[in-house]
């Protein structure tokens, strides 16, 4: 075989796991089936697919690693010539992390708190022998200006809870690159940030790559993102591939159904408003900060209209879910009004009547914890009905089900768990469970956030469709400028516990724009190719027009 | 269902039944009562006298399981009761937080400063030991370990969203204490059950053979290990079958705890 060329060759990957559901005979699930690829010295392939896709478990693979139970049964992993699946432990444990280098999708969760950054990006190198601790350390400084990391002579002195999101990720490549491997693995290495910081890390990813020549496995379920960096692109789906080519004809000319769909991801748009009707929710100037003092809402003013849907856009650490907090009462404002269809609301929880929290729903990021492990999806969907409205016995249970089909769940839920079900059936029930109380204000706090793009799709044309039914008004707090563009009427960006552009979609979303709100729309991928260094060419030369005024 | 459980839970369950029954059939399967003096003292296992005779020449086998009868109700009733409060105020003090939850707190570590021991000993010497006092002085005692725990759960608990949910939902305090948290709780609440029960017959027999718990002509493992100490110097094993049933309960009531443990946890796919 030709190895100047080829680096990995995957060929007929199958991987096992036995899974033991409760109360039956142990099951064994294909976690892979029939997976074939080749990467080349210096080429990216990118992994693309929903969760439980695989994707993942094929990359611990190229480590020659399976995870919890996965057991690898067949087809063969040459890495440079060798096939790393019949080599031996001794062999193993030589490629890991000097050969092939792997980073994980949480670095907060992925780097040890108890050492300092330059101790574990040197860690690899020095462990294989590979470098002399002098050399390391001087190969780390240059790798960590390489990837933009602030003050790269003594950054490596710091520990991992003195640095931000993106900067832990750029740490981790830093670490991964220190050995020199010749193929690194990012496993989902920016789902976890912000856009404005992810836009960073691609451009750091994508220079170290292109730089040192490694050839990389991107696995990520953000298509838009991995246009930017991969050379192809390998479309899984239940252990299976679904697509597999390169970059600019997956993008431009897929073949497959699937494929098809997760390209137009997105394609949703709600109508213009035409009429405005009576205000739904008015925030007047609401002010908020927890016990220590620091102000976290700052003078918000904003309103929703019946029937409409508000965005609150801003990255973590915004304000935006304090915002809906002292909405509902969780945490009291500090000053400011709260009025809802023309009554004031109390600022604590407790002051407020069943009446006014009936009105007031809420739907959580994650479907998960917002439902309790030991109630059945009919008591949880069942409970506001008993609660607000005393309905009890058989007409809760018609009507408990009645709510599941709203949700397009049919009545053979009923009797299930949470634990029973897909992220996106969680969430669904936690919308039936807001819906069953008939509110007029639904507050969706990152709703779609914690779901693979398809499923997020349905979840927002359920949440549209409902809003046409009943009337019912939505306060959405998303990171997502995709989800505001599909389905808000108005918008509120929010920065640093400020409003910093507040109206309608469409003003809000065409030029002019002030600073925070241009850096922000112009970080979300977008579904071409070469977007990365237009944007990124973009900022340089207002970067350098920007200097000469200073 | 027994086709589940695993060696270690099947020997534990054997166990437990065995002495349970024991406990619960005493006067059935008492050969002799149990204050009844048949024999000469510390006689030898016989046809007569299965475990022999004690001190006084009462029939040893009929004293342990009477003493069964004694330490399991103790016990367990202590336990119940210790179980109820702790979990009862600790899940109050984690939802309603606030000077509730600071005054209990702190009332909590004021007794758990004391040893649980000596502060018995002092409680029980003034007040008249009767089985009730007995009880209750042992269930507030163990209370506080279960207090915090559940406390601990509770916090933990109280902070996911479907507790928030129920809160904006307008749920009273009791509907989350008893439908949102415990629960959740339910298992290391569980695991907590036994080794406490464990605890509590331990804590019974050392009280009884200080003196202070049951009092004769009532009967409990520690009294009998209490009478019988001085036969250890002759030889006399009467005190170690006490002693021995002791260590075989506490291990017993461990191995089905967990193996039930093991069985909750993956019930429903909960927490752990």
């Amino acid at each position: 075989m030709n190895q100047n060329a080829q680096l990995l060759d995957v060929k007929k990957l199958r991987i096992e796991a036995t899974v033991y559901p409760p109360g039956e005979e142990p099951q064994k699930l294909l976690v892979v089936d029939d997976v074939s690829f080749q990467l080349n010295k210096g080429q990216v392939l990118g992994l693309i697919g929903e969760s439980g896709a695989g994707k993942s478990t094929i990359g611990l693979a190229a480590l020659a690693y399976g995870r919890g139970g996965c057991r690898i049964t067949g087809g063969e992993i040459w890495l440079s010539g060798r096939n790393i699946l019949t080599a031996g432990a001794a062999h193993t444990r030589k490629i890991r992390g000097g050969q092939v280098a792997y980073v994980a999708q949480c670095a907060a969760a992925a780097l040890n708190p108890a050492h300092r950054i330059l101790e574990q990006v040197i860690e690899p190198a020095v462990e294989h022998g590979l470098m002399s601790r002098a050399e390391a350390l001087i190969f780390a400084s240059s790798l960590f200006e390489k990837l933009g990391l602030p003050d790269p002579a003594s950054f490596g002195n710091r520990f991992p809870h003195q640095l931000s999101g993106g900067q832990l990720q750029r740490a981790m490549t830093a670490m991964a690159l220190c050995g020199k491997p010749a193929l690194i693995i990012f496993d989902e290495p920016t789902t976890s940030l912000d856009v404005t910081t992810q836009i960073d890390v691609l451009a750091a990813i994508r220079c170290a790559v292109r730089d040192t020549s490694t050839a990389a496995l991107y696995i990520t379920h953000d298509l838009a993102v991995v246009a930017q960096i991969a050379d192809d692109i390998m479309v899984l789906r239940n252990g299976k591939t679904i697509e597999y080519g390169c970059t600019n004809s997956i993008i431009n000319r897929p073949q497959q159904e699937y494929t098809q769909r997760l390209v137009n991801v997105r394609s949703i748009r709600k109508p213009e408003c035409a009429g405005q009707k009576d205000e739904a929710l008015r925030l007047q100037n609401i002010s908020a900060c927890y016990g220590n003092g620091v102000t976290v809402v700052d003078d918000v003013s904003v309103h929703v209209h019946r029937g409409q849907t508000l965005a609150i856009v801003g990255e973590s650490g915004s304000g935006k879910s304090t915002l809906a907090r002292t909405i509902t009462g969780l945490l009291p404002r500090r000053s400011g009004n709260t009025v809802f269809f023309g009554d004031k609301l109390p600022p604590k929880l407790k002051d407020r009547t069943t009446e006014q929290l009936r009105r007031l729903q809420m739907i959580y990021q994650m479907a998960d914890v917002a439902m309790n492990p030991r109630q059945t999806v009919g008591e949880i969907v069942g409970r506001p009905l008993e609660f607000y409205f005393g309905i009890t016995g058989k007409e809760r249970r018609a009507r408990t089900a009645a709510l599941l089909d709203q949700i397009e769940l049919g009545q053979c839920y009923l009797e299930r768990y949470p634990a029973e079900l897909s992220g996106g059936q969680k969430q669904r029930v936690c919308i039936a469970r807001a819906l069953a109380a008939e509110p007029d204000l639904i507050i969706c706090d990152e709703v779609t956030s914690a779901l693979d793009p398809l499923m997020a799709d349905g979840i927002l044309k359920l949440l549209m469709d409902i809003q046409q039914r009943t009337g019912v008004s939505y306060l959405f707090i998303t990171h997502d400028i995709g989800t505001v563009r599909a389905i808000a009427d108005s918008i509120a960006v929010m920065h640093r516990g400020k409003v910093v552009r507040f109206g309608q979609r469409a003003d809000v979303l065409s030029p002019p724009f002030d600073d925070y709100t241009d850096l922000l729309l112009s970080s979300v991928p977008e579904m071409r190719l070469g977007w990365l260094e237009s944007v990124l060419s973009k900022r340089e030369r207002k970067g350098h027009t920007d200097e000469p005024q200073h | 269902m027994l086709r589940h459980l695993s060696w270690t839970a099947r020997v534990g369950l054997v166990g437990v039944v065995t002495l349970a029954f024991g406990a619960v059939f005493a006067p059935w399967l008492a050969p002799y009562e149990q204050t009844q003096i048949v024999g000469e003292f510390w006689e030898p296992m016989s046809r007569a006298f299965w475990l022999g005779t004690d001190q006084l020449g009462r029939d040893l086998f009929s004293r342990m399981l009477y003493g069964a009868r004694n330490t399991f109700f103790v016990a367990g009733l202590a336990t119940l009761l210790s179980f109820s409060l702790g979990v009862f105020l600790g899940f109050s003090a984690a939802v309603l937080r606030g000077s509730l939850d600071q005054a209990l707190s702190r009332l909590n570590d004021l007794l758990m400063a004391i040893p649980t021991l000596i502060f018995a000993l002092v409680v029980l010497s003034v007040l008249p030991i009767t089985m009730i006092t007995l009880i209750l002085v042992m269930a507030i005692l163990s209370s506080t370990r279960v207090f915090r725990l559940a406390r601990a759960l509770a916090v933990d608990i109280s902070a996911l969203d479907f507790v928030e949910a129920a809160r904006l939902r307008g749920e009273k305090t009791l509907w989350i204490i008893f439908r949102e948290i415990l629960p959740n709780a339910l298992a290391p609440l569980f695991a907590e059950l036994g080794l406490r029960f464990s605890f509590a017959v331990l804590f019974l027999s050392s009280l009884s053979f200080l003196g202070l718990g049951i009092q004769p002509p009532e009967v409990d493992w520690g009294s009998i290990v209490k009478e019988n100490k001085d036969g250890i110097v002759y030889g006399v094993p009467a005190a170690f079958l006490p002693a021995g049933a002791i260590a075989v309960l506490t291990i017993s009531v461990n191995l089905v705890v967990d193996s039930i443990l093991k069985h909750t946890s993956s019930l429903k796919g909960g927490r752990g």
